[in-house]
């Protein structure tokens, strides 16, 4: 059970209120109808699966209904930082694009 | 029987208050203040079970939570049975009941014992795993009775008489463990003025303490345990929690606490008071004072009742006044354990000697042993326990000096009891919860918490510090770090002392030898409960199970309900000698939640019966149930699923309320719908990017059906929005995906579109909505609103008017979802049963029917429309479905799902394709998810081409039909599947068009 | 289009407005009504007390609140302060408690709704949005000496106070729903529940406060009095 910090409501809340949604920092292609076959599926279907540090969606659903972005340790499950939507995350791993 | 092994004096018991008992058919006395282990104990009772494997008799030897054997079935009636209880743990009252879970049938004869005897030694390691799992389908015979005669335990047969339940805890520090670490640490903490949950499993706080005779500050120690839970009790931020286990950590310090609220007052908790509590605590921090369970050492027979661990001996004696047996042999690799052949000769029993393992040892606990004229024996070892039921003697032996070997002759020792010492092993169950890999203390001998990412702190015997002022001060000086690292900056408090007795360096035994090789050796039990041996662990090296963890499997060591607690190390030592490893290099194994048994009702809590789920009603749910509704689940609502007339069966109903419709007017309660509220000047282009079909024209007080897909162009959700305003829409979802519509909708706009200006907002609950459908819904409608214009003309499918309808305002939308004239009257929920009620008021006369989702489902088959979540499941897209008209391509923004459904899989030929199937005998009704196939004799495997998706009897069809994917189906029209059935029946079926009646739609365009 | 669905058009934002309360005197049935909310032998000393505060009106408002115009308008209308994160204002009529970053609750007198709606869209501007939800929820109303004990058994959100001081609002799981939760006073709580879940939660909460005296009713002055006394010794751990 997690104990998960929402960037909107300020507190950390107990893991029933969120739901995970994914990985974070997927950007819904500009031009869909433009994408190959491969682009188009790279998007919808190919995730990644770090040992370590992932950047993850969750929402507050039973809380404010709002969507931010978590850094967890997929190894340890610490949860490193809660960050809204269109942030950019402070804990990155060596090879991260977004670091 | 008396109580012949109680002392006239001391321990906490109340000698005032007796209590009388059951075990196992028979009659006992003891006191308020007794666990049943020392009640049995005083009561000279032996043997409290048979063993797992070998059948043998068993008796107590702990006295607390890692007690092996005396684990027993409670319970006086079926309904409070509770399996699974360690006596050590449980007290004692008035009319308690407990039975022996192993030795079927019985603790004297009992089936495993003649097995083991006929079948000899043919009880290896993975003995399970060799003899039962061939043939595989017999492992549910052979399980049934293994089970039985392993004494597993059983749940009750009939209802719970007891409820259970839950409470969330938040905390600064929680300190698990009030024995002298713990509760110095708690003072700390709670005078900074921290929150602090204190938690033990002991019925009384204070652990060792309540057994020691060591004084504080020239004070009994228990006075001192008294006043510090005097103290602790008087702050309102600190909760102390007696008789409560803590079972699970967490991640992010999330622990969960089984606390026994009734257990100790009668076989049935008190009305309203539940009987077991489950605390959910979520901690700042955690402190760790668990202390640490004795090891036994194992010898040859060292299982035989009166073979005890040396400090439970103490226990029994100075907490319960209890001294099991008469002669004491007592042997040690260690000074402490010196205490407990003190203890027992200050008893007024004999000792018979101490043997200590040790060749040169001489010190403070030597010297009193001599000059109490306690035979020492040193550089010795019990090789062997002599007795069956109870043991009637020790074999002694000399030992080399590493304890590797027995090198002089054994002797026999004549004793009832043997009581042995080889150290401490840190309780470190609850940080390996967390994920920390344990790691090997040579000072310690014995594995202590490692490195962990929780908010956690160790102290006292956990953390390998064994004497009691160095537990009292770490206790204080963590308590005090603890609530500092909360956020309450804080001092030590300043802790007792006690005088100490230097204590001589203790030897790394864990396995006594014996003369013979321990293959051939009496079996030197290492895990009681789950009768492991050192020879079979020593097997299971030799067959090639290296890993400690294969070890573990292999052998089913750590395996009982007591995770291995005493027997674990010893256990590693043997493997990792018989390997010639070190016990660092072989490694351990980690415990799991939960530390000791939790029953279920703890963990359902208050969430069973009816209150297991949320029941969610509509507003005119009284009225159904009052019809006498059959309901059906639909997510958590209940929805009516038919309303039958007294004395009609299921078809019955169904058959006449599909007919009413279709001839004068049916109502259907659809406030289970879905509905969204979405505002703002973006409201339209939002909705053309989440639907497949176009929005951007639909004018004010028109509706409009829409599809939704995901974007990989399935189609998940369905539903009719409708224009309110320029830019304000209320969209319906399917009653099952309204909340996973609105959190789709929310992810789009708050991840992809946050320029967007929308808000999204359910509205749901606020409506009822009742629909009336069938010829006469609009002479119905007209006698209950005077400011709608229902004129055909005027208020046209597909288009929704404001107004009034039985005196409240209402939003009256033309649509239909049943191919009937029909209205969806929305009202604000707490007048939707005054409309419903006047609706049948005046409905009498048009024979208005109340039908329910089953009439539903068939007036819609009829039709031809889908249910999203039946007729799809995530394989579907919107052309499968033949619903091309629903997709608007050439829309500006690529909405959701257009490119998903371009991919080469979705534009392909041969898709499974949404078609309507005829049976060719019309009574026949197929079942949902049948089948079909071209060539019912094709050799297997046959091809597949499709199922079906939904399936009823049309009464007003007078025949059966049925909707279902077919591969290429679309195409198909006019030709033959055949439906093969489990029954070996063939259902032969022509593929039609999805719309069996009225194709045209003129029944509701009138 | 018609002429009713022009006249119920707000001009600025295009969203259609109703006044959903019938002139004509129609029962209203709040989401609780089929249950018996009086005890009939209320218990001596109640550690508990369960009401419906039922048919208030209650109004969804979404809006920016770094928007200085929306916080003024809704000063304006309401005459409340629009409150910060998980914080609500009260006057005596109407409370004002923040749901998220862009959404409020307002509630107050059941026959309200349509007006204040019309006094709300007098005051706001650009991008807003009122929803009445009147009839989709209800207040369930939790006091006495052990509603705090009540409230632990079913939310895991920390609820004591020196986490929940009065005047705090919290959306959170309760039980196997979902409730916001409002601190009225010392021992008085008010819990915002959904329609369709409110007698599951009206259940669970009787159920929960079984053990500390149940006085199903609003405790009238004498044993509002009495209830000011710290709780009870437990029967069990006492
Ligand atoms: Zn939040």
């Amino acid at each position: 059970m997690f104990y998960i910090y929402c960037p909107y409501c300020g507190e950390h809340r107990e893991e029933e209120e969120f739901h995970p949604k994914g990985q974070a920092h997927l950007a819904r292609p500009e031009n869909p109808d433009e994408c190959t076959d491969e682009e188009w599926g790279n998007y919808l279907y190919f995730r990644d699966n770090p040992r370590g540090i992932h950047h993850e969606i969750w929402v507050h659903a039973i809380g404010c209904r709002k969507f931010f972005n978590v850094t967890r340790d997929t190894q340890t499950y610490e949860i490193k930082e809660s960050y809204r939507m269109g942030a950019t995350p402070e804990v990155t791993h060596a090879n991260d694009p977004l670091s | 029987m008396t109580q012949t092994n109680r002392l006239n004096t001391g321990g906490r018991i109340d000698r005032s208050q007796p209590v009388t008992f059951q075990f196992n058919g028979q009659s006992y006395q003891g006191y308020r203040g007794d666990t049943l282990a020392s009640a049995l104990l005083a009561n000279g009772v032996d043997v409290v079970g048979r063993s797992f494997k070998y059948s043998r008799p068993r008796g107590i030897v702990a006295a607390g939570a890692e007690e092996p054997n005396a684990v027993f079935q409670l319970g006086a009636t079926e309904a409070t049975q509770v399996p699974n209880v360690r006596a050590t743990q449980q007290d004692i009252f008035d009319g308690l009941v407990a039975q022996p879970t192993s030795g079927w049938p019985n603790l004297n004869f009992d089936f495993m014992g003649t097995f083991s005897k006929v079948f000899g030694r043919m009880l290896p390691p993975g003995f399970y795993y060799k003899t039962f799992m061939f043939p595989q389908a017999a492992w549910e015979t052979y399980e049934k009775y293994i089970r039985k005669a392993a004494g597993l335990g059983r749940s009750p047969r009939v209802k719970d008489a007891d409820t259970y339940d839950h409470m969330n805890q938040h905390t600064d520090v929680l300190i698990v463990g009030a024995g002298p670490t713990g509760l110095a640490a708690a003072l700390s903490a709670a005078r900074a003025g921290a929150r602090v949950i204190l938690a033990d499993e002991q019925a009384e706080m204070g652990g060792s303490l309540l057994a020691t005779r060591d004084q504080l500050d020239g004070q009994a120690a228990a006075d001192w345990v008294k006043a510090t839970l005097d103290e602790l009790a008087g702050y309102d931020h600190v909760q102390l929690l007696p008789r409560s286990t803590v079972n699970g950590y967490h991640d992010h310090n999330f622990l969960t606490i089984h606390q026994r609220r009734t257990d100790h007052l009668a076989d049935k908790a008190p009305d309203n008071i539940s009987r077991q509590r489950l605390h959910r605590v979520r901690a700042k921090w955690v402190l760790l004072a668990t202390g640490a369970h004795e090891r036994p050492l194992v010898y040859g027979n060292n299982d035989v009742p009166g073979c005890m661990v040396a400090s439970a001996v103490s226990t029994y004696i100075n907490q319960y006044a209890v001294a099991p047996g008469r002669r004491l042999v007592l042997m040690t690799s260690n000074d402490y354990a010196y205490r407990t052949a003190f203890d027992w000769q200050d008893a007024g029993r004999e000792v018979v000697a101490i043997v200590d393992s040790r060749h040169d040892v001489s010190g403070r606990y030597q010297e009193e042993a001599r000059r109490r004229g306690i035979k020492l024996l040193l550089g010795q070892g019990v090789i062997e326990a002599r007795g069956n039921k109870r043991v009637d003697g020790a074999v002694v032996a000399q030992l080399d000096p590493t304890g590797d070997k027995v090198v002089g002759g054994g002797r026999v020792l004549d004793c009832d009891t043997i009581a042995t010492s080889g150290g401490w092993s840190p309780a470190l169950h609850l940080s390996c919860h967390t994920g920390s890999r344990p790691v090997w203390d040579d000072e310690v001998i014995g594995f202590v918490p490692g490195k962990t990412v929780q908010q956690q702190l160790v102290a006292g015997a956990v953390a390998g510090t064994f004497t009691l002022n160095e537990c009292l001060k770490e206790g204080a000086q963590k308590g005090a770090e603890a609530a500092a690292l909360a956020g309450f900056p804080s001092q030590a408090v300043k802790t007792p002392s006690t005088e100490h007795w230097p204590e001589a360096k203790p030897m790394a035994l864990f396995c006594v030898p014996h003369k013979k090789r321990n293959s051939r050796a009496p079996k030197q039990f290492v895990d009681f409960q789950t009768d492991v041996t050192a020879a079979a662990i020593e097997l299971a090296t030799r067959e090639g199970f290296e890993s400690i963890e294969h070890v573990k499997r292999y052998t089913a060591m750590g395996f009982g309900t007591d995770q291995g607690k005493l027997g674990n190390i010893n256990g590693m030592a043997i493997a990792a000698k018989s390997m010639n490893k070190t016990i660092p290099e072989t490694g351990t194994t980690i415990f799991r939640p939960n530390y000791t048994p939790v029953t279920f009702g703890a963990i359902a809590g208050r969430h069973c019966r009816d209150l297991f789920d949320p029941m969610r009603y509509s507003a005119m749910h009284e009225w159904h149930v009052k019809q006498g509704a059959e309901f059906e689940d639909v997510g958590q609502w209940k929805r009516p699923w038919y309303f039958p007339k007294p004395g009609e069966t299921m078809q019955q109903a169904l058959d006449r309320e599909c007919l009413a419709t279709r001839e004068s007017v049916g109502i259907l309660d659809a406030s289970t719908l879905g509905k969204i509220d979405i505002q703002g000047k973006d409201a339209r282009e939002f909705l053309g990017r989440v639907y497949t079909n176009a929005w951007a024209k639909l004018p004010v007080g028109k509706c409009r059906y829409g599809l939704m897909c995901h974007e990989d162009g399935m189609v998940f959700d369905d539903g009719v929005t409708s224009c309110m305003g320029e830019n304000h829409f209320v969209m319906t979802t399917t009653t099952g995906g309204a909340a996973g519509v609105l959190e789709w909708l929310e992810f789009y706009h708050q991840t992809e579109w946050p320029e967007m200006e929308v808000y999204m907002n359910t509205v749901t609950d606020h409506w009822a909505t009742m629909t009336i459908a069938g010829p006469n819904a609009r002479k119905l409608l007209s006698e209950l609103t005077d400011d709608i214009n229902l004129d055909r003309d005027s208020f046209k499918f597909m288009d929704w008017r404001q107004g009034t309808v039985a005196g409240v305002p209402a939003r009256v939308f033309r649509i239909s979802f049943t191919g009937e004239l029909s209205y969806e009257i929305n009202v604000q929920a707490n007048y939707g049963l005054h409309v419903w009620e006047k609706l049948f008021e005046h409905g009498a006369k048009y024979n208005l029917t109340p039908y329910g989702t089953e009439t539903m489902h068939i007036l819609r088959a009829e039709k031809g429309f889908i249910i999203a979540g039946q007729d799809t499941d995530g394989s579907v897209h919107p052309y499968d479905l033949g619903m091309s008209w629903a997709v608007k391509e050439d829309k500006p923004y690529s909405f959701i799902g257009k490119r998903g459904m371009k991919r080469e899989d979705c534009v392909r030929d041969y898709r499974k394709q949404l078609v309507g199937l005829k049976t060719k005998d019309p009574s026949i009704v197929l079942p949902e998810g049948a089948q079909a196939v071209d060539d019912p004799n094709h050799p297997i495997p046959v091809p597949m081409l499709g199922h079906i998706t939904s399936s009823y009897y049309s009464a007003n069809l007078g025949r059966s039909i049925a909707l279902g994917v077919v591969k290429g189906g679309h195409d198909r029209m006019g030709e033959t599947v055949y439906y093969p059935l489990t029954d070996g029946r063939v259902v032969e079926a022509e593929i039609c068009s999805t719309i069996f009646l009225d194709p045209k739609g003129e029944r509701q365009n009138v | 289009m018609s002429e009713v669905i022009n006249k119920t058009v707000d001009e600025a934002t295009q969203v259609a407005i109703m006044d959903q309360c019938p002139t004509a005197d129609v029962p209203a049935r709040s989401p609780l009504a089929h249950q018996d909310q009086s005890s009939k032998v209320a218990p001596q000393n109640p550690g508990v007390f369960l009401w419906e505060d039922a048919l208030k009106t209650h109004l969804v408002l979404r809006g920016d609140a770094n928007n200085a115009d929306f916080r003024q308008g809704i000063e304006a209308a309401t005459g409340l302060d629009l409150p910060e994160a998980l914080q609500s204002t009260q006057s005596d009529d109407w409370a004002l408690g923040w749901i998220a970053p862009d959404e409020w609750l307002l509630t107050g007198p059941g026959d309200q709704a349509f007006a204040m709606e019309t006094t709300l869209r007098k005051h706001l501007s650009g991008h807003y949005a009122v929803i009445n939800v009147s009839g989709g929820q209800t207040l369930v109303r939790l006091a006495g000496p052990e509603a705090r004990s009540v409230l632990m058994k079913s939310c895991p959100y920390d609820v004591h106070d020196r986490n929940f001081p009065i005047g705090k609002i919290v959306n959170t799981v309760l039980a196997k729903s979902q409730a916001t939760i409002r601190r009225l006073g010392e021992n008085d709580w008010e819990l915002v529940v959904r329609r369709s879940f409110a007698d599951y939660i009206w259940r669970w909460l009787m159920d929960a406060s079984g053990e500390y005296g149940l006085h199903l009713g609003q405790p009238d002055a004498a044993t509002a009095a009495r209830q000011s006394n710290p709780s009870r010794a437990n029967p069990v751990e006492g």
